[in-house]
């Protein structure tokens, strides 16, 4: 594995394209980036930025046809993932990787009781009998705090409220202890009062597991109550990366500073008028040879319709390692 | 807001909605489902009142009952001194163009075999007597309005992003010189970048065209930013009913004071010093909601006569209303207007 260290995941180079009948979209490019053992990464950005894209593709997830992974270099575990077997992968998937999506309602099957659920994997990948599994899976539901564990092993996903069945779906990505756990926008369906129960959880479990977790969202608010280290998107690309309180105490990017504003605050002076970010998210429809995000920036000049920006420090640490922004601009912080 | 007179344009009383529920063999109406359970609230000429809560308590039934999309069970609306809950049906059509709505979701409110200008006509058509070439020009001129080239008159929803379809249901909803609109959800469905943008247009719209809005989300920081006053509803009641820097500042209610806490900032340094309320358990169904007070299954500060008695809405400051036993109940009754003239005075103007 490259340069050793901490990290349990090392992503380099990824290349993500779509076949589509409108010609081939640039879904995600030329993204790299390592997690931590034990650090919870924060990636922002809106819709169609890639970044589920991303996350999807490094594990295998996505359907191809149409999805192609083009390029790059996926290491956990001292192997490069994209260069494994399907059967491989499918071991890595549920006993390396869980993954938790979006929308609760939609990610359980509905006509199994939740217990089979969440003792597949157990019997699957760590070849558990039928007893030892049933109580793991127990123990499990205890963890995400679910009351009355082993009576509810029985029920089916509609019995459980939204939260309740987020839990479930925890619980099913933490049943083969993990070393990486993928959560994908996995409060955005929840109301703020449950979201604040489960961002609590997450915190409790990072405690007691020390597990490393992607965090994908577009909430700015979840991420820097979370996160360690935030990796913001823009048009299938990393615009800025950085430690979560060098990047909101000095956003580099003109879109990461935009996109701070345009949020109003909750305490504080109200603001009088909010910032808006003019136009409309990119589609990459080949492959960027200028900045994607410089139609909408208030700071973009010649080089950045003719050059798309690298990656650069912008502290003492190495690239990749600190704060790195792609951005021809520099930024004055005041 | 240029309209600073002090009556309000929207009063409601004890506005209820119930949904039954019909079951066995016999379809026998056996319960209802509480969606909106005794709601009262004044919103004056030119203010933006904001509806906050979590989903299921009924704030978007509120917006929907009160312009009579739903025949609510039991009530008074008024609006612009119409009872709009006993107009007659064609009183009703008449009254149409002073109340409209903006819908959460832009993709499922716009016909997709429709044109913009064939949506945006579409009221004129039923409403106004204007002749083709009139009507066109009204198109034009709201086009201008929100933000829309003229070019793209011509053109089906499906080839708009969200946030221009938004703009497309605002003015669809502007096209008839509308008093009132109910906004529901109206960014819930955009991008965080997008959202600005269509929240600063109908701040706009209500600077030039004095509008008043009854603006329903579960954003609690855009609510900050829009509204003059803030609604707090909790299971089909209002919890609390504040201006909205007090509210913000101090929120009186226990789920009010949950509900603020629980929402994160983007500011790592106060999130990590922050002291969150967090809330047990989920919200009750509406269909057999709590004795007492509603939300007594999940205070942190419940008490005995929490369990038995619902406590009523009361003003416990001045144009502070809440409804919760931890606040003795004052002399002034919460439906008296006195309230609502005194926060315009502070906040409205």
């Amino acid at each position: 594995m490259p340069d050793g260290g901490d990290a349990v995941l090392d992503v380099r180079g990824l290349k993500t394209v779509f076949r589509t009948r409108g010609g081939e979209v640039h879904a995600v490019n030329r993204v790299s980036f390592h997690l931590n053992r034990g650090e919870l990464l924060g990636v922002v950005g809106e819709s169609g930025s890639g970044k589920s894209v991303t996350m999807m593709s490094l594990i295998g997830l996505l359907p191809s046809p149409p999805a192609e992974v083009r390029a790059g270099e996926v290491w956990l575990g001292g192997r490069d993932i994209l260069k494994i077997s399907a059967r491989d992968l499918r071991e890595v998937r549920g006993a390396k990787v869980g993954f938790v999506f979006q929308d609760p309602m939609t990610s359980l099957n509905p006509v199994f009781q939740v217990g089979f659920q969440i003792m597949e994997p157990l019997i699957r990948h760590m070849g558990l009998s039928k007893d030892q599994a049933r109580k793991r899976a127990v123990e499990l539901l205890d963890l995400v705090g679910i009351p009355d564990a082993s009576s509810r092993l029985d029920s089916y996903p509609h019995q459980f409220s939204g939260g309740m069945r987020q839990r479930v779906m925890i619980a099913i990505a933490l049943a083969c202890d993990p070393d990486v756990l993928i959560a994908d926008e996995p409060t955005t369906a929840l109301d703020v009062t449950i979201q604040a129960q489960i961002l609590e959880l997450v915190k409790e479990l990072r405690q007691k597991l020390g597990m490393a977790i992607i965090w994908i969202t577009h909430d700015l608010g979840v991420i820097a109550g979370i996160a360690d280290r935030v990796m913001v998107m823009y048009g299938g690309q990393v615009v800025e990366h950085g430690p979560v309180k060098a990047l909101f105490a000095r956003p580099q990017h003109p879109y990461t500073r935009a996109l701070l504003k345009t949020v109003p605050s909750l305490t504080g002076a109200r603001e009088a008028r909010l910032q808006v970010i003019e136009g409309q998210p990119p589609i990459m429809m080949e492959d960027p040879t200028s900045c994607p995000f410089a139609p909408r920036c208030a700071h973009a000049f010649l080089r950045c319709e003719e050059e798309n920006p690298l990656r650069r420090a912008v502290d003492d640490k190495t690239l990749l390692k600190g704060h790195d922004v792609a951005c021809h601009w520099e930024a004055v912080n005041g | 807001m240029l309209d600073a007179s002090p009556a309000p344009l929207v009063k409601v009383r004890d506005l209820k909605m119930y949904f039954p529920i019909h079951t066995g063999v016999l379809r026998r109406h056996t319960g209802d489902v509480k969606a909106v359970d005794g709601v009262s609230f004044d919103i004056m000429a030119g203010e933006t009142l904001g509806l906050v809560g979590e989903s299921g308590c009924g704030k978007s039934t509120v917006g929907r009952a009160l312009i009579r999309l739903y025949e609510p069970t039991a009530g008074e609306v008024e609006i612009a001194g119409d009872n709009i809950l006993t107009l007659a049906p064609e009183a009703l059509r008449k009254k149409r163009p002073q109340m409209q709505m903006v819908f959460q979701d832009p993709q499922a409110s716009l016909n997709p075999r429709m044109t913009l200008a064939q949506i945006i006509g579409e009221p004129l058509i039923e409403h106004s007597g204007k002749t083709a070439t009139d009507r066109l020009a009204r198109i034009y001129e709201l086009m201008d309005q929100v933000g829309l080239n003229r070019r793209f008159a011509n053109r089906y929803p499906h080839e708009f992003s969200g946030g221009q379809r938004q703009r497309i249901g605002i003015a669809r909803a502007l096209a008839l010189n509308p008093k009132f609109i109910v906004c529901d959800e109206p960014i819930a469905a955009l991008d965080v970048s997008i959202q600005a943008q269509v929240v600063n247009l109908l701040e706009d719209l209500q600077d030039r065209l004095g509008l008043t809005y009854l603006f329903i989300s579960h954003d609690l920081s855009m609510v900050r930013h829009i509204a003059d006053r803030v609604a707090v509803m909790y299971l089909g009641r209002i919890a609390e009913l504040s201006p909205r820097d007090a509210l913000y500042a101090k929120p009186l209610h226990p789920y009010a004071e949950a509900l603020l806490s629980a929402v994160p900032e983007p500011d790592p340094d106060r999130e990590g010093s922050r002291q969150r309320i967090i809330l047990k358990g989920d919200v009750p169904s509406p269909a057999n909601p709590p004795k007492g007070c509603a939300f007594c299954t999940r205070c942190p500060k419940v008490m005995d006569i929490c369990r038995t008695d619902r406590p009523a809405l009361t003003e416990v400051e001045p144009g502070r209303q809440v409804a919760c036993h931890l606040f003795p109940t004052t002399s002034a009754p919460a439906k008296s207007t006195s309230g609502g003239q005194y926060q315009l005075q502070q906040h409205g103007v």
